[in-house]
């Protein structure tokens, strides 16, 4: 045993899963990997798969592999959903539910790291990816091949979270993993280790897209493009941007620290010997706190740009909103203790941090107010887009109301930890950023794949959210005002909770169906995508310039580089009548494909699994592959290729010609 | 010839700049350990002292080794420089704070952590 | 040179300019990111700096006069890389090694200094798992010790690259990144210097 147990570490087959759920988990998900694998063996798109998307550097391309593995990780999240409202409506009494205490801890934890790290992040960077170029008239992003790595090193991140459904465990220990219960003598196994390094991993893809995309907007942006002239939704990612670079460091070094504690045998945080877990949570929610602004400025960006196009109106106080998102953004910073009120400091550092949290909502409000006299006295066009803007503000200012209810520090002394927190926070992301998030990909949509979104399919998962949302949260708000903890897996049938907890759970079912209709929304739209082409390039009568370009929008994004002088330039251009000129085609460079974005994420997914299972040989490999294929790649002098103006022409004639067929 | 001129005083400025910031740092080095290792003054003057000459440094390789400010511009780089000192000072300041405050009145002492836990959990 | 020519040599000119300033800004935010990851762990050492378990002290532990020669050293080397940029923008190649050169061998003094420093720790049975605050103090100072070890390597490879194919735009606009790479490491030390050692140190 002895050689062989250094080579696999603490690796063993009982590493394999035992309960029915998680063999069931993990089996569905080898299932799904061999069933993609089979389709591409069977149509023979390997090699298509590797040059088209795997190796690509074009955002729009890395956008969409963004969307589609965030997409997938919603399911599994959602799965997580399912099984909790299930296990909360009948773990009652005598009852123990559908899942075991065990189980339950990983779900939930789970749930909450997916959500947020693989979810709402994968999703708002994609859509980033997708379009910010575009709305600053620039062709691609300052660092190409850093933008790929970043999408790769998330890949892995996801993985490996995967992984750990079928060899291991996850970790029990929430979403935050706070210590001492994360510490190695409270959670011995491997799940806290792998909760560890997938969000070590893309965390680091994050704070270097933040990186490339704030250079992109600030040193890319189209001639005559000042930072006033932006449109507001550039700012909100901008802004962003910001705060992912001064937070995610934060993120960075205190997981370092807790995986050092654990397998350094570090007393950081440890219960003893000098440890001080409490500065685990000032740590952890110094990043966190920017980090749920980071998730909701950008969808605050979203809904600026579609209530302006689709009231055909301007949006009403340009420069209000871009020092709205400023403020927030600045305010974030200095409100994270609101998260710990209870954990015992002062009540001059509790008023304080109270204060300041109340004052987040100002900005705020200004930007509600800012919309709705955006959409008085416009010409309100109601497609899908604007009923999630409208179940947005009907939704989210409630929660923002709770919010400032949690902000008073002897109000939060009640209700920390409870249900009411619970519907609170999902109020705000769910409501905020998952609903701005559907309104941008359906606004957007035709920009990157040509053709509309079924819009009656829409309208009806947007209602069916709007409802379920308010039947699985508003009776969370009553049971946390009862009195019910977060993260129970059992209760008393004295507490007369159960009838709240089943309604939540149907609640929790019409938001499947909400997901079942978008699901049956793309299937459908791609089955009628010849009917519903988009051959204008502006399906919506947009105002910016991402619907100056052809739809798809072509891998250079614009022929020409426009040229703007004032906001809303496109609008300004199309009431001026303004004819489009002959194009002057230019040459054009673009970064060529390459895999070794994928590589390097490949090795760090080692690195990562390796550590984890205490692998050391296999850590040393995946540390000097990184090293080395960053080294390969900084000696590569020809990462870039040549377009010809003669063959940007021809390219555009041909998309040209091909739209003509469809009309 | 002109150019060449003018670049010969280009370098000889910038090596000035490097000499002077070399020479600065070594003597605000040196400052520093000397007041520690000499116990001139009490413990909390000696402290803010070399704090003071500490940023005083900091400043000092900024400019002449990091050529901050000399950026054109729009000047982005000493923009995000500055706001990345103050989330530093938000985030050292607001920890020390709370901590602080935290500390004092959880009474983290290993002793008391140590009875506490036996007490719960037998451990 | 024909007209049609030239100017596309110059537009080539000037993309790469704007292409070297977009990338020494970026990797500027680079190092900015990385302020905020030190500052973590400086907020983490002040708050753990008196957790010593029974254990010693900073007082008990830290040799100043070895310190003051780490930052000495690390403070020369910081002074010769500016030294070596300025010999690069003339494109000396002779100068350029050389400066370069000396760079590396005192960064690597510093960290041989370093490493005996931590050994002597260890060997006296002060390692990080001793107390919280030995954990603070050695992951600080580790973490900025493997930043200048990646800076080591870095300029290794540069300069090899610099021997084998000589200066180019690309090469300069490395070599400019690498400067404020070990510049910036310079920097974060004196904070180190100050704040761990000689505030550790200071007679109460």
């Amino acid at each position: 045993m002895g050689l062989f147990a250094g080579v696999l570490g603490r690796l063993s087959w009982s590493a394999l899963p035992h309960a029915p759920i998680t063999i069931g988990g993990a089996i569905l998900m080898v299932l799904l990997g061999l069933a993609v694998a089979g389709l591409l063996t069977y149509t023979k798109r390997w090699k298509w798969l590797y040059r088209e998307w795997l190796t690509a550097q074009d955002p729009k391309k890395i956008g969409v592999m963004y969307l589609i593995v965030a997409g997938l990780m919603l399911l599994r999240g959602f799965a997580d959903v399912l099984m909790m409202r299930a296990q909360q409506a009948t773990s009652v009494g005598s009852s123990h539910g559908v899942v075991s205490a065990d189980t339950f801890q990983q779900v939930f934890s789970a749930h909450g790291t997916i959500m947020i790290f693989f979810v709402a992040m994968g999703l708002m960077f994609g859509l980033i990816n997708l379009v910010v170029p575009l709305l600053i008239g620039a062709r691609d992003v300052a660092f190409p091949f850093l933008n790929a790595a970043s999408f790769w090193l998330f890949v892995a991140g996801m993985l490996l979270i995967n992984l750990s459904l079928g060899i291991g465990e996850f970790s029990a220990a929430g979403w935050l993993a706070y210590p001492p219960l994360s510490e190695l003598r409270y959670s011995p196994g491997v799940g806290v280790d792998y909760w560890i390094w997938s969000l070590q991993i893309a965390g680091a893809g994050s704070l270097l897209a933040g990186v490339n995309f704030l250079v992109t907007i600030l040193k890319m942006r189209a001639p005559g493009m000042t930072l006033m002239k932006m449109p507001v939704f550039v700012w909100s990612v901008l802004i962003t941007m910001i705060m992912v670079i001064f937070a995610f460091p934060i993120l960075t070094a205190t997981l370092s620290l807790l995986a050092l504690d654990r397998t350094l045998g570090m007393h950081f945080f440890t219960a003893g010997q000098g440890g001080n877990a409490m500065m685990y949570v000032n740590l952890i929610w110094a990043w966190g706190h920017p980090e749920v602004y980071i998730l909701v400025l950008r969808a605050f960006g979203i809904y600026s740009e579609i209530v302006a196009t689709f009231s055909r109106k301007r949006l009403f106080g340009y420069s209000s909103m871009v020092w709205a998102l400023a403020s927030i953004a600045f305010l974030s910073f200095v409100v994270w203790l609101h998260h710990f009120f209870t954990m015992g400091a002062g009540a001059d550092v509790n008023a304080f941090f109270g204060i300041t949290t109340m004052i987040i909502g100002i900005p705020t409000g200004v930007k509600i107010f800012n919309w709705l006299f955006t959409m008085f006295r416009g010409r309100i066009k109601f497609a899908s887009p604007m009923i999630w803007f409208m179940g947005f503000v009907f939704l989210f200012t409630i929660g923002g109301m709770t919010g400032v209810m949690l902000a008073v520090p002897a109000i939060d002394y009640q209700v920390h930890n409870s249900l009411f927190l619970v519907a609170h926070f999902h109020n705000m992301i769910i409501a905020g950023v998952v609903f701005g998030f559907f309104a941008g990909v359906t606004y957007w949509f035709p920009k990157i794949f040509g053709f509309r979104l079924h819009d009656g399919l829409g309208k009806i998962a947007a209602w069916c959210w709007i409802v379920g949302f308010v039947l699985a949260f508003w009776p969370l708000y009553i049971l946390g005002l009862m009195g019910a903890t977060r993260r129970l897996d059992h209760y008393d049938a004295s507490t007369g909770w159960q009838p709240l907890f089943i309604v939540a759970g149907i609640g929790a079912v019409v938001v499947g169906i909400g997901v079942f209709f978008q699901v049956l929304q793309v299937v459908v739209s791609i089955w009628q995508r010849n009917e519903r082409r988009d051959l204008t390039g502006d399906p919506w009568n947009g105002r910016t310039l991402e619907w100056s370009t052809a739809s798809p929008a072509p891998i250079y994004n614009f022929a020409v580089i426009p040229k703007v002088s004032e906001r809303d330039a496109f609008w300004v251009a199309k009431q001026r009548g303004d004819k489009p000129e002959r194009p002057e085609y230019e040459d054009i460079t673009l970064p060529k494909n390459t895999p070794l974005g994928m590589v390097i994420a490949g090795f760090a997914l080692i690195f990562g699994f390796a550590v984890v299972w205490h692998i050391w040989w296999l850590v040393l490999l995946g540390f000097v592959g990184i090293v080395t294929t960053i080294i390969i790649r900084a000696n590569d002098e020809d990462t870039e290729y040549t377009l010809t103006a003669r063959e940007v022409e021809k390219l555009e004639n041909q998309a040209a010609k091909k739209r003509r067929q469809y009309a | 010839m002109k150019t060449v001129v003018a670049d010969h005083q280009r370098e000889q400025a910038q090596l000035r700049t490097y000499v002077t910031g070399f020479v600065l740092s070594v003597g605000l080095t040196v400052a520093a350990y000397l007041l520690v290792t000499h116990r001139a003054f009490s413990a909390w003057t000696i402290a803010i002292t070399i704090a003071i000459l500490a940023v005083v440094q900091f400043m000092v390789q900024l400019i002449f080794f990091l050529h901050l400010g000399q950026d054109s511009k729009p000047r982005f780089k000493i923009g995000v420089f500055l706001f990345m000192l103050l989330i530093v000072l938000i985030i050292v300041v607001g920890s020390l704070w709370i901590m602080h405050s935290l500390n004092y009145r959880m009474d983290m002492s290993p002793q008391r952590i140590r009875d506490y836990m036996n007490a719960q959990v037998g451990l | 040179m024909s007209t049609v020519a030239a100017t596309q040599e110059l537009r080539r000119l000037n993309a790469e300019q704007a292409a070297t300033k977009k990338t020494v800004f970026g990797f500027w935010v680079y190092l900015m990111t990385d302020c905020v990851l030190f500052a973590s762990l400086f907020a983490t050492y002040a708050v753990l700096r008196n957790n010593t378990f029974g254990g010693p002290s900073g007082r008990q532990l830290f040799d100043l006069p070895n310190v003051l020669v780490e930052t000495l050293i690390l403070l020369t080397s910081s002074f010769t890389c500016g030294i070596a940029m300025l010999a690069a923008q003339r494109r000396n190649r002779q100068a350029t090694l050389a400066w370069f050169g000396i760079t590396f061998l005192l960064g690597l003094a510093f960290l041989a200094l370093e490493l005996t420093e931590f050994r002597h720790l260890v060997h006296d049975g002060n390692s990080w798992r001793r107390s919280g605050f030995l954990s603070a103090f050695f992951t600080l100072v580790a973490t900025h010790g493997l930043h200048i070890s990646i800076g080591l390597l870095w300029m290794v490879v540069l300069l090899v690259k610099t021997i084998r194919r000589g200066f180019s735009d690309s090469l300069l606009k490395r070599l400019q990144l690498l400067s404020m790479f070990w510049h910036f490491l310079d920097v974060i030390w004196i904070f180190i210097f100050t704040v761990v050692y000689l505030m550790g140190a200071i007679p109460v």
